[in-house]
């Protein structure tokens, strides 16, 4: 369900662009979960932000298919629409809105873009007290405003409690499992699990580590090094990561 | 704010940010004008205002003491729109101001305040925000005099603008003239851009960028009617300012 060729990207850092992403290939198809592992500086993150169109990501060759569409000619909130979400590794405070607002604005934008009819303030209630009591996280945390005050935890925990609420077709989580504690990083497992493992949608979780893996069993594992897929596999491939490194495996 | 007896020019300082040419013109008899508001001892009025008309709207307010007045405004009229305030406050009264300047084109919107504690215990609060675009310019001149022995005064003003595009402006300008001893005087200022971070953050969720960054705006300037007890009448200032960003920004 989404296809990536040849895909090279920039980011802007005031002097013109300086290339992070060299001829990405891959290919997740429905039903599938796959992670990437790789060293810092791979571009991981950038592969993310390029996906959900962030500005000052500039793709300078390649494609990006999504469900047959071309998702690199759409802007961020029509890619969002189309059902893709991206799972920030440093989720970004919002002050003065409160997550509910938030959440039911880009909610029913987003059912409004595909021709459906807004949720009430009553059923939107409902639906957010089902996906943050399926995270473990106090209904009252969303009153608050977007992210404010919140522990590095609380906010990974926040971001799956959205993507429950936003019921997406396809997930980029970006580190999702970095500032969690081990009873937090089962929970957010096991919330991805219920949320996105169905025959019809498909995750890329970009990780570190081994430990999320456990929960969330991956389908294939990815290498990427130097901005490409340098290696793929099946999940002994992560495990073999963890115990011989990157540099052993990829060479 | 002396008494005019000549048409003012951008070389007095409190009309540093006015619109010349606007101000070349202008018929002096309605510069001078002064709307009068007392609030006796233990009183409490609050007062809301919308300026849709260019010109100048002048207002002094004396507190009594113990008496509370509080004036909240949107300012979203051109092309030279000007409120201002002159509050005198006896014992232990209170002044509080809310103001949102709200425009594009060449709108040149703004806030003058004058706040005078002139005995002891009196406390005065001032939020002002500022959202411009196009070519406007959004401004907030507040004076605050403390005369000798109005101890214990506690007096805070506090301006913020958000410039939306390239080539909008905003001018502060806290002025503080204190006499006495045992005070608290706060000021601060700062203008920026709406932060993109949160606008991308926004998008990804499915928030198209107009609703984002009304959403935004609606947050940056709720600061202002932060002390609008009535809920109703809070929501409704907010929903009137934002008005102006739906009309004008293309």
């Amino acid at each position: 369900m989404l296809e990536i060729t040849n895909l090279h990207a920039t980011v802007a850092n005031g002097s013109g662009g300086k290339p992070i992403l060299n001829g990405l290939t891959l290919k997740v198809g429905a039903g599938e979960v796959h992670a990437i592992m790789g060293p810092n500086g791979a571009g991981k993150s950038t592969l993310a932000y390029v996906l959900g169109g962030r500005p000052g990501y500039e793709v300078t060759e390649g494609s990006v298919s999504f469900n047959g569409q071309d998702l690199l000619a759409l802007e961020p909130h029509e890619r969002a629409a189309l059902g893709l979400f991206l799972g920030f590794q440093y989720p970004v405070e919002i002050p003065g809105v409160s997550f509910v607002q938030f959440l039911r604005e880009a909610l029913n934008a987003q059912r409004k873009s595909r021709g459906e009819e807004p949720l009430s303030g009553g059923e939107f209630l409902k639906l957010a007290k089902e996906k943050a009591g399926l995270l473990k996280l106090d209904m009252d945390m969303l009153k608050r405003p977007v992210n404010v005050g919140f522990s590095g935890g609380e906010k990974k925990r926040a971001e799956m409690v959205q993507m429950g609420i936003l019921d997406p077709a396809f997930a980029v989580l970006d580190e999702t499992d970095s500032g969690l504690d081990i009873d937090a990083l089962r929970v957010v497992g096991e919330g991805i699990n219920a949320i996105m493992r169905r025959p019809e949608k498909g995750v890329l979780l970009i990780t570190h580590y081994q430990r999320l893996l456990d929960v969330v069993q991956p389908d294939v594992v990815h290498v990427m090094v130097a901005g490409r897929i340098v290696k793929s596999g099946g999940p002994e491939l992560a495990l073999q990561l963890e115990e011989e490194g990157y540099e052993a495996v990829a060479a | 704010m002396t008494e005019l007896a000549t048409l003012p020019t951008t070389r007095d300082e409190d009309w540093r940010y006015a619109d010349a040419e606007w101000l070349a013109e202008a018929d002096l008899a309605a510069l001078v004008e002064w709307k009068e508001v007392v609030v006796p001892a233990g009183g409490a009025l609050a007062e809301t205002s919308h300026i849709v008309e260019g010109g100048v709207t002048r207002l002094r307010v004396h507190v009594g003491p113990g008496a509370r007045y509080a004036h909240f405004a949107i300012n979203s009229a051109g092309r030279y729109a000007r409120l201002e305030i002159e509050a005198t406050l006896e014992e232990g009264a209170h002044f509080e101001f809310g103001g949102v300047t709200i425009g594009g084109g060449d709108k040149r919107q703004e806030f003058v305040t004058r706040v005078l504690h002139a005995h002891p215990g009196a406390t005065s609060r001032q939020v002002v925000r500022a959202v411009q675009w196009g070519r406007s310019t959004g401004n907030f001149l507040g004076r605050i005099e403390v005369a000798a022995g109005a101890q214990q005064t506690d007096a805070a003003q506090n301006f913020k603008a958000i410039l939306l595009e390239n080539g909008a402006a905003a001018n502060a300008k806290p002025e503080l003239e204190i006499f006495a001893d045992d005070v608290k005087c706060a000021h601060g200022a700062a203008i920026g851009a709406l932060d993109e971070t949160a606008g991308f953050y926004m998008a990804s969720r499915g928030i198209p960028p107009e609703l984002a960054r009304k959403l935004l705006v609606r947050a940056f300037i709720a600061d202002a009617f932060e002390a609008v007890v009535d809920e109703t009448q809070h929501d409704e200032l907010l929903e009137k300012a934002l008005t102006a960003l739906d009309e004008e920004v293309v």
